[in-house]
């Protein structure tokens, strides 16, 4: 039995809108998520999937609407976004630093996890090449070590955008396995993706932005 | 909370020490253009020292504006800054990390190279070590202030322009009392008045700056 997170809350999002150039991405949005669960945003091109977890993430203002996490609302809530591990379209790592230092930086900054740096390349295929800058990394490469960001840290919410972009087969099927043991821990989970992802076994909640 | 500050502080000067061709081009062209003017203006030594002060202050304040351009775009590009505002440290803190770094590696250098460049232009050597004393207490300000403009402008692709409209005015009241403090010091007077307005600026710069060039950073993420 893996360890639980130790820090976990239900969030709920009330009445949210988001407007882009005049144009209403989305409206009146209502969501819950509680631990152990995932959401799975669908929806076509530009139907607002990206913004939504721009906004969840706080970089983005709702134009309506509250989050609350913990039944508190975020924005005077720090803890709510100390506890999210992002990976957005961009990958958030420095080319300039090794694959190792990328690595070491991620966790050096919020609380860490136990899983040793070493193991951690090891298991993402990139041991070889931890000496080696970011910027001589492949795409998929690159978005492997944007997805290892996950693993260094102890948050118990993940906003993943996409993140199975240019991954190969078994790379994604071990980070299928990475969320599933996330979400058996307790942790949450929200994405998107346009790629079919094997959540078998785990509660999934699915929300189409299109309808 | 500091360990993030220094890990960011070090991260920004290993970065910097691997792209050190960018880095290195503010510095180049300081000293280009301030050895341009003995040329233009000729073997004039009286001349020459009179306007020393303003050459040097004018080209550091260009030197500088130019050489923060690079501060936020590459974490605002490849994602790093959406990362920095899920941190348990602050933004306005981390952003103070990336500054102090930023004046390590553009604004050090800069005065280093001054006294080369102040002998050039005739400098006696009183005025040699104000002009220096004027540019360890005015670059920094010039730093922080220029961060809040690169912050509001990261996000827009011409944001150039708009940067330097949006600063240099702000620039205005530290060439002023620079200057005033060398002419003096020059006229035998003292410059404690001015020495201390300068301290009083950036004091101001520190505490304030941050909270502002966060807050713009989240603007442009926006």
């Amino acid at each position: 039995m893996e360890k639980q997170y130790s820090f976990t809350a239900n969030l709920n999002v009330k009445n949210l809108a988001c407007w882009r150039n005049d144009q209403v991405l989305f409206n009146n949005l209502n969501l819950s998520l509680s631990p152990a669960n995932v959401l799975f945003l669908q929806g076509e091109n530009g139907s607002g999937k990206t913004s939504l977890l721009r906004i969840l993430c706080g970089f983005r203002l709702a134009d309506e609407g509250d989050i609350f996490w913990d039944n508190k609302s975020v924005l005077s809530n720090y803890e709510y976004f100390q506890n999210i591990s992002y990976v957005g379209h961009k990958n958030g790592i420095k080319d300039e630093l090794t694959v190792e230092e990328n690595l070491n930086l991620m966790r050096s900054m919020a609380t860490a996890s136990d899983i040793k740096t070493e193991n951690v390349l090891k298991q993402i295929g990139l041991f070889k090449r931890a000496d080696v800058l970011a910027r001589q990394l492949s795409a998929g490469q690159k978005r492997k070590l944007a997805l290892a960001r996950l693993m260094m840290t102890e948050n118990s919410f993940w906003v993943l955008d996409e993140p199975f972009t240019s991954l190969d087969t078994a790379t994604v099927e071990f980070f299928e396995l990475l969320i599933k043991k996330h979400v058996t821990r307790g942790g949450m989970l929200i994405l998107t993706s346009h790629h079919e992802i094997n959540l078998s076994g785990l509660s999934v909640n699915h929300l189409n932005l299109s309808s | 909370m500091f360990t993030a500050w220094t890990q960011i502080f070090k991260r920004d000067l290993l970065i910097a020490f691997r792209r050190r061709s960018e880095i290195i081009h503010p510095i180049i062209f300081f000293v280009m253009v301030i050895s341009l003017f003995p040329l233009a203006i000729g073997d004039d030594k009286v001349l020459l020292q009179k306007i020393a002060p303003a050459i040097i202050w004018v080209t550091a304040l260009l030197a500088t504006m130019l050489s923060l351009d690079t501060l936020f775009r590459s974490d605002f590009e490849d994602g790093s800054l959406e990362q920095m505002t899920l941190l348990k440290t602050p933004l306005s803190m981390l952003v103070t990390a990336k500054i102090m770094a930023h004046w390590v590696i553009t604004g050090l250098p800069l005065i280093l190279i001054t006294p080369l460049l102040a002998v050039l232009l005739y400098m006696p050597s009183e005025s040699i070590s104000m002009l220096l004393l004027t540019l360890l207490l005015g670059t920094p300000t010039l730093s922080l202030i220029g961060a809040v403009g690169i912050a509001l402008t990261v996000g827009l692709r011409q944001g150039g322009v708009i940067l330097s409209l949006l600063i240099l005015p702000l620039y205005i009241p530290v060439l002023i009392f620079a200057t005033l403090a060398l002419q003096n010091v020059e006229q035998g007077f003292s410059a404690e008045a001015q020495l201390a307005m300068m301290l009083a600026i950036l004091v101001l710069a520190i505490t304030l700056s941050p909270f502002a060039i966060a807050a713009a950073l989240k603007v442009s993420l926006n």
